[in-house]
C-alpha cells in the first residue's frame, strides 16, 4: 500500500462524452467506525465504491514472536491481547494447544469454569458487537443499553479473575481460580434479569425500519464464498452454514450441554446479508444463556487445575486446535522442540478472514455501507494484526 | 477419512511428488513437494470423496538448523467433517512454494502474511505484498536469525530501562 492513498486524487475519465471523476479516498487509520486502527483506500465513483482495499498491520505487536521468547506459561497474559474483547477464548486456545502437545487432561470442574467464563465473554463480546454496529449506523441510545449490560458481565468476570478485559484466567491444565463464593447465585440472578432485556433491545432497535433498511440485503455473502474465504463463526452461520466448532468438533464439556446453532434464515432481508450476521449474534446470546444455566446445574465438585510442572516442556512435535471464539473458529498452531520455549506459535483468527473478504463484498455498494460491512463482520483490528 | 487412507490415495495419484508422512503424530501430516502443492490441493478440493473445501490455517515455521522453512496447511472439509495436514519444505535460501490462492481465496492473505514474516515467495500469487509490516521493512521478523534493527526511519527501537 503506497502512501499516495492519503491524498485525494482526481482522475478525469471521459465516458459517452460526459466528464466523470473517480476519487481515491482514504478512510482511517483513525476513524470512529473502524473499531481499532485500520485503514481503507477506497476508489469511489461518486457515492459508489469501485474497490475498498484494506491496509492492516497498524496493531501488529508481533505476539507470535513474543511466544518464542517468554515460554509456555508466560505467554498466557499475552494471548489476552490477541482479541481483547473476547480474551477468554484466546486463553482457552493457547491452554488447549499446550495440553494437546503435552497430553494433559483438565479436571471436569476446570472445564466447566472455562465454559462459564467463555460463554459470559461471548455474551459481552456480542453485546459490544451489536452495540457498536447500531452506533456506527447512527443510533446512539441502543449502544448504551448494550454496554450497560456488558458492564455487569465485566463486573462478574472481574470478580472471577480480577480483570475486566484482559483476563489471564486460564492456565495450562485448567483455570487459575475456582468460582468465588456466591458467584453462581449472582450470575444466575444476572441472567434472569438480562434475558428479557434482549426483547427490549430488539424492540428498541433490531426491527427498526430504518435500521433494517440500512442492513438488510447489504453485502450479501454466499455460503460458497464464506467457506472459500474461510469465514467463521457468526459470519459463516449467517450465510446459512450450520457449523459450530462447539457442536461439530466438540471440545471441553460442550458435548454434555444442549444448545442450538442459529443460522441466517433470511426472514428479514436475505441469507448472508449484514442483517443476518447481526441477527445470528442476537440469537447466540440466548444460546449462551442456555449453556450457562446448564453449566451451573451440572457442574461437579473437585479440583480446577491439573498438576502441571512449572518448567513446562512438552515433547517435540506440533499440534493444532480450534476453539469457537465470539468471532468464530479460532485456530492455534504450536510447535514444540522439547525445550521450555515454544518453537513457533501461530494464531488464525476470525477477523483476519473477515477483513480479507471486505474488498470483494463492498464493490458496488454505497460509501456509507462500508461502515455497515465492517461492523456486521464484527472486525476487531488487533485480532487481524496480532 | 483417516490420514493413512488419504496418504495412500495421494501416493497413488501423485507418486513420488508426495513424500513421507508421519501418521503417528498428534495431527498426522503428509509432506508434499513445493511445486506440487497447488495440484495436490486442487485434487483434494475437487475429489468428491475428499472435498476439502476450506483452508483452515496456513503457518510458516523456520527450521534454521535443518536449513528449511516449512509451510503447514491445515485443511478442513465442511462437507465431510474431516481434516488433513500437509507440509511443504523449502530451502531457507530462496524459499519458494506454489500458491494455492486459486484453490481457496483464504490463502491470499495467509500467504501474504508468510511472505511478509518469513520471506517465502508464493509463485502464482496475484498480489504478493507485505501484509502486516511496513512495505519498506527490511528482513522477515519470524525468521530465527532475524535481528531487530536499531532504528526505523530515525525512530530508535531501543528504550532505556525506567528501573534505574
Amino acid at each position: 500500500m503506497s502512501l499516495a492513498g492519503f491524498e485525494v486524487e482526481v482522475e478525469q475519465v471521459g465516458r459517452n462524452g460526459l466528464e466523470t471523476e473517480e476519487m481515491t479516498l482514504n478512510m482511517g487509520p483513525q476513524h470512529p467506525s473502524t473499531h481499532g486502527v485500520l485503514r481503507f483506500v477506497v476508489k469511489a465513483d461518486g457515492e459508489v465504491m469501485r474497490e475498498a482495499i484494506p491496509d492492516v498491520g497498524y496493531l501488529h505487536r508481533s505476539i507470535e514472536k513474543i511466544a518464542e521468547k517468554v515460554g509456555y506459561h508466560g505467554f498466557m497474559p499475552y494471548t489476552d491481547r490477541v482479541d481483547y474483547v473476547a480474551a477468554m477464548f484466546c486463553n482457552q486456545g493457547w491452554a488447549m494447544v499446550c495440553e494437546k502437545l503435552a497430553g494433559i487432561e483438565v479436571p471436569k470442574r476446570g472445564e466447566y469454569c472455562r465454559v462459564i467464563a467463555a460463554e459470559f465473554n461471548r455474551i459481552a463480546s456480542h453485546l459490544l458487537s451489536i452495540g457498536t454496529m447500531v452506533l456506527d449506523i447512527g443510533a446512539i441510545t441502543p449502544f448504551f443499553h448494550a454496554f450497560r449490560e456488558r458492564e455487569k458481565i465485566n463486573d462478574l468476570l472481574e470478580e472471577l479473575c480480577g480483570a475486566r478485559l484482559t483476563y489471564n484466567y486460564m492456565r495450562i491444565g485448567g483455570v487459575a481460580w475456582d468460582l468465588p463464593p456466591g458467584f453462581v447465585e449472582k450470575a444466575s440472578a444476572f441472567l434472569d434479569r438480562f434475558e428479557p432485556l434482549i426483547d427490549e433491545y430488539n424492540d428498541l432497535i433490531s426491527l427498526n425500519k430504518i435500521y433494517v433498511g440500512r442492513c438488510a440485503n447489504v453485502a450479501v455473502i454466499s455460503a460458497e464464498d464464506a467457506i472459500n474465504y474461510n469465514l467463521v463463526g457468526p459470519n459463516l452461520r449467517a450465510s446459512g452454514v450450520r457449523y459450530d466448532v462447539r457442536r461439530d468438533e466438540p471440545y471441553s464439556v460442550y458435548p454434555e450441554i444442549e444448545f442450538d446453532v442459529p443460522v441466517g434464515t433470511g426472514e428479514i432481508g436475505c441469507v448472508g446479508d449484514s442483517f443476518a450476521r447481526y441477527w445470528v449474534r442476537i440469537q447466540e446470546i440466548r444460546e449462551s444463556i442456555k449453556i450457562l444455566r446448564q453449566c451451573f446445574k451440572q457442574m461437579p465438585d473437585g479440583p480446577v487445575i491439573a498438576k502441571v510442572p512449572r518448567k513446562f516442556k512438552p515433547p517435540a512435535g506440533d499440534a493444532y486446535v480450534r476453539v469457537e471464539s465470539a468471532r468464530g473458529d479460532m485456530g492455534w498452531y504450536a510447535v514444540s522442540d522439547g525445550t521450555e520455549y515454544p518453537y513457533r506459535c501461530k494464531v488464525r483468527t476470525g477477523s483476519f478472514a473477515a477483513m480479507s473478504i471486505i474488498d470483494k463484498v463492498s464493490r458496488g455498494l454505497m460509501l456509507a455501507d462500508l461502515v455497515t460491512v465492517i461492523a456486521s463482520l464484527d472486525i476487531v483490528a488487533p485480532e487481524v494484526d496480532r | 477419512m483417516d490420514a493413512a487412507t488419504l496418504f495412500e490415495r495421494l501416493r497413488a495419484q501423485f507418486g513420488e511428488r508426495v513424500g513421507e508422512a508421519n501418521l503417528a503424530a498428534k495431527d498426522p501430516w503428509i509432506i508434499v513437494e513445493p511445486a506440487a502443492i497447488h495440484e495436490v490441493c486442487r485434487y483434494l478440493r475437487d475429489d468428491p470423496e475428499l472435498c476439502f473445501d476450506a483452508l483452515s490455517n496456513l503457518s510458516g515455521v523456520d527450521y534454521k538448523d535443518h536449513g528449511y522453512i516449512e509451510v503447514v496447511y491445515h485443511l478442513y472439509s465442511y462437507a465431510h467433517r474431516h481434516y488433513a495436514v500437509l507440509k511443504v519444505r523449502t530451502p531457507r535460501e530462496n524459499p519458494s512454494v506454489a500458491s494455492v490462492e486459486s484453490v481457496w481465496k483464504a490463502a491470499n492473505w495467509l500467504e501474504r502474511e508468510i511472505y511478509d514474516l518469513l520471506g517465502v515467495t508464493f509463485t502464482g500469487h496475484p498480489d504478493l505484498r507485505r501484509l502486516l509490516m511496513p512495505e519498506d521493512w527490511i528482513g522477515h521478523p519470524l525468521r530465527k536469525d532475524f535481528v531487530e534493527p536499531d532504528e526505523y526511519h530515525g525512530i530508535s527501537t531501543r528504550r532505556e530501562s525506567l528501573l534505574r
